[in-house]
């Protein structure tokens, strides 16, 4: 006669591998986030006050006096010791007010926000290229592993990853712009020079997208490919393809269970890359004009725009956060030994 | 041997060409009734494992120089392609290999990797498939086999995924099965148990299987009959029977004297001298006869013919002269002729 207790302990172990294991391991991913977007806000808004440079001399009169800069501190929360600005500026940030920018006195969230939108728009449009492109070139590299074509991928690839994406975003500009005259040169749209011009889905602002984005995906372009290369080509040399032949798939077959297999690694690199391009090239947005998210960072890194530099940095790095949780999520979606080891 | 062998192969050899050519297979005979059992038993590199990937044709096409003729069923396998060789692979013949770790596919459950080989072949529905799967993985001694249905590969041990393996090679029921070292990976007690598991799913499907092994002791556990390979050909074959009681070349008798049964502690083990041929040019003297303690000038001047001191045996060795060639048509000895 079987015991109650025996019969019982079994039925418990099979109502905790049915609560859905994906929802579980999302929970725990959300929670690990909190952590990691405490150290990050604090690391933020110390680096702003490591960096030499007071952030005041800017807007401060030349002549003013010792209590007029005292007064003028006192005003910004300067004056306090670095926890309690801390603790005031979290406890605001939560509240979604990130302050005003010390240079324009707008309020920085919505400059943030609006660099934060162009550099997405730039990063999906460099994504849209450089994914496929470096999809494609890396799987093909990878499938004909030491032929004429990989070689060639391969050269084109390091080419890609090595070339600085600035000179190459001039050199565009000069071919493009001046000499053919086909694609602007600046900004992200009529009427906008640097300014946060509203986007529309038309030809007219679409074409500003163009030569940046081409250039901001040349090193994605680059990374994807050489990644993928490695991985189809190890892949393929696994027992286990070997053993898909023998069980009598046809090539198309072996192909999809190589994909699968690939997935996971291909599409954190992919989600690392799509994090760098969200943080906006400073250089490349420099380079044209772009009034996104890096071209923000670096006004306000030269006005010592305090509040503007540390809600920009915690805004990209939180942005950053999230890529991460997407990918891992999706990751652990696809990849049968994630969630459950 | 008046009826047809299931698997013929006549005069097979090898060759890999790259960076240093390899003779792999150097005029390899062997025959396979059906329903029988033959162990394949030689060292590292003797091209014990070439000749099953030979068989299911899986040696890169660019590399590997196959020459020699393979009939299975009466099908010159040297000629299939495209649809006819992706239903010979996996529905005539199929393999077991030698680590299910790496074998399987990762990312794929178990349940959806055999019904994939089923609907391959069968041309049945998904359902139907994995009702094949079920029954497998029951007929392979899994225990609750629904549940393992839905386990990926790194969720089972070792000895369940080779369990695992097993059954998706018998998915569909193929005639001969080959098996590459297929315990070798695990540990002793599992082995034993796989062994048992493969004699009896023989007996139950009625297949052929080609087990091969560098462990005389699995070898003569298992097999009907035993063909030793050195340096990519067959030295010598018989009766499992024959081969313990009788070991004719002189490798066969080393590799027996070299395991381990009954050998006193602290006595030096009886290892055969010398390491195996590189294989870098084909051999056209007795590659055995460096390491061999009864070598004669004539070994060192052709190839040994192939012997047969008693009815279904082969020995190729110069110390068998005065018994009958070989006449089953597995005389090919080509450096002779």
């Amino acid at each position: 006669m079987p015991l109650p207790g025996r019969a019982a302990a079994p039925g418990i172990i099979t109502v905790e591998k049915n609560a859905e294991p994906m929802l579980i391991y999302l929970l725990r991913r959300l929670l690990y986030i909190v952590p990691v977007a405490i150290g990050v806000s604090i690391i933020c808004f110390l680096l702003v006050h490591i960096a030499p440079g007071d952030p005041l001399t800017s807007i401060m009169a030349v002549d003013a006096t010792q209590e007029e800069q005292a007064a003028m501190r006192a005003a910004y929360g300067l004056d306090k010791p670095l926890p309690v600005q801390y603790g005031i500026w979290i406890g605001k940030a939560v509240t979604g007010d990130l302050g005003e920018s010390i240079a324009t006195g707008r309020p920085v969230v919505g400059e943030v926000f609006n660099a934060v939108r162009n550099s997405l728009l730039l990063a999906v449009a460099a994504s849209f290229v450089a994914f496929p492109v470096g999809l494609i070139l890396g799987f093909l590299a990878g499938y004909f592993r030491d032929t004429v074509v990989d070689k060639a991928i391969t050269a084109v690839a390091i080419t890609g990853v090595s070339l600085p994406n600035y000179w190459l975003g001039i050199v565009l500009v000069i071919v493009f712009s001046v000499t053919l005259g086909w694609l602007p040169a600046m900004g992200a749209g009529p009427g906008s020079s640097g300014g946060s011009a509203d986007w529309a889905w038309d030809w007219a602002h679409i074409r500003h997208l163009v030569l940046p984005a081409i250039t901001l995906s040349v090193v994605p372009i680059g990374i994807v490919a050489r990644t993928v290369r490695a991985l189809v080509g190890e892949i393929f040399s696994m027992d286990f393809v070997q053993a898909l032949y023998a069980k009598g798939l046809n090539q198309g077959a072996v192909l999809r269970h190589v994909v699968r297999n690939a997935a996971p690694t291909a599409l954190s690199v992919m989600g690392i890359q799509l994090g760098y391009l969200l943080g906006g090239s400073i250089l490349i947005e420099t380079v044209f004009n772009w009034p996104g998210s890096g071209f923000l960072l670096s006004n306000a890194i030269f006005q010592r725009d305090l509040p503007l530099l540390q809600g920009t940095i915690l805004v990209l790095a939180l942005f950053f956060i999230f890529a991460n949780l997407i990918v891992d999520v999706a990751q652990a979606a696809i990849d049968p030994r994630i969630k459950r080891s | 041997m008046s009826e047809a062998p299931l698997l013929e192969i006549e005069n097979l050899h090898v060759r890999f060409n790259g960076e240093r050519t390899v003779h792999a297979i150097n005029g390899l005979n062997l025959r396979l009734q059906e329903g029988e059992m033959l162990g394949l038993l030689g060292e590292s590199g003797s091209g014990k494992s070439v000749t099953l990937k030979t068989l299911l044709r899986l040696l890169p096409p660019k590399r590997a120089e196959i020459d020699g003729t393979i009939r299975v069923n009466g099908t010159d396998i040297m000629t299939l392609s495209g649809a006819r060789l992706s239903a010979y692979r996996g529905g005539d013949v199929s393999m077991v290999f030698q680590e299910p770790a790496l074998a399987l596919d990762p990312v794929y459950t178990i349940g959806d990797q055999i019904a994939e080989t089923v609907m391959r072949h069968k041309s049945v529905g998904r359902a139907e498939a994995r009702e094949v799967a079920l029954d497998m993985l029951t007929r392979v001694r899994i225990p609750s086999p629904e549940r393992r249905l839905k386990n990926y590969p790194h969720e089972m041990s070792g000895g369940m995924r080779q369990r695992a393996m097993i059954a998706l090679a018998l998915a569909c029921r193929p005639k001969l099965l080959l098996a590459d070292e297929p315990t070798t990976a695990l540990d002793a007690t599992v082995q034993i148990q796989i062994l048992l598991l493969l004699r009896e799913l023989q007996r139950e499907f009625g297949m052929s299987i080609i087990f091969v092994t560098h462990d005389i002791g699995v070898a003569v556990e298992i097999s009907d009959r035993v063909a030793v390979m050195y340096a990519g050909n067959v030295v010598e074959s018989g009766s499992t029977r024959d081969i313990i009681k009788d070991a004719r070349h002189p490798y066969t008798r080393g590799l027996l004297a070299a395991n381990l049964h009954g050998v006193d502690r602290g006595t030096r083990l009886d290892a055969i001298a010398g390491s195996p041929p590189s294989l870098e040019t084909k051999p056209d003297v007795c590659s055995f006869a460096p390491r061999c303690t009864e070598a004669q000038p004539q070994c060192l001047r052709a190839l040994p013919p192939f012997f047969a001191p008693s009815p279904g045996r082969q020995v190729a060795c110069n110390l068998e002269e005065g018994h009958s060639p070989a006449s089953n048509g597995l005389t090919a000895a080509p450096a002779i002729a």
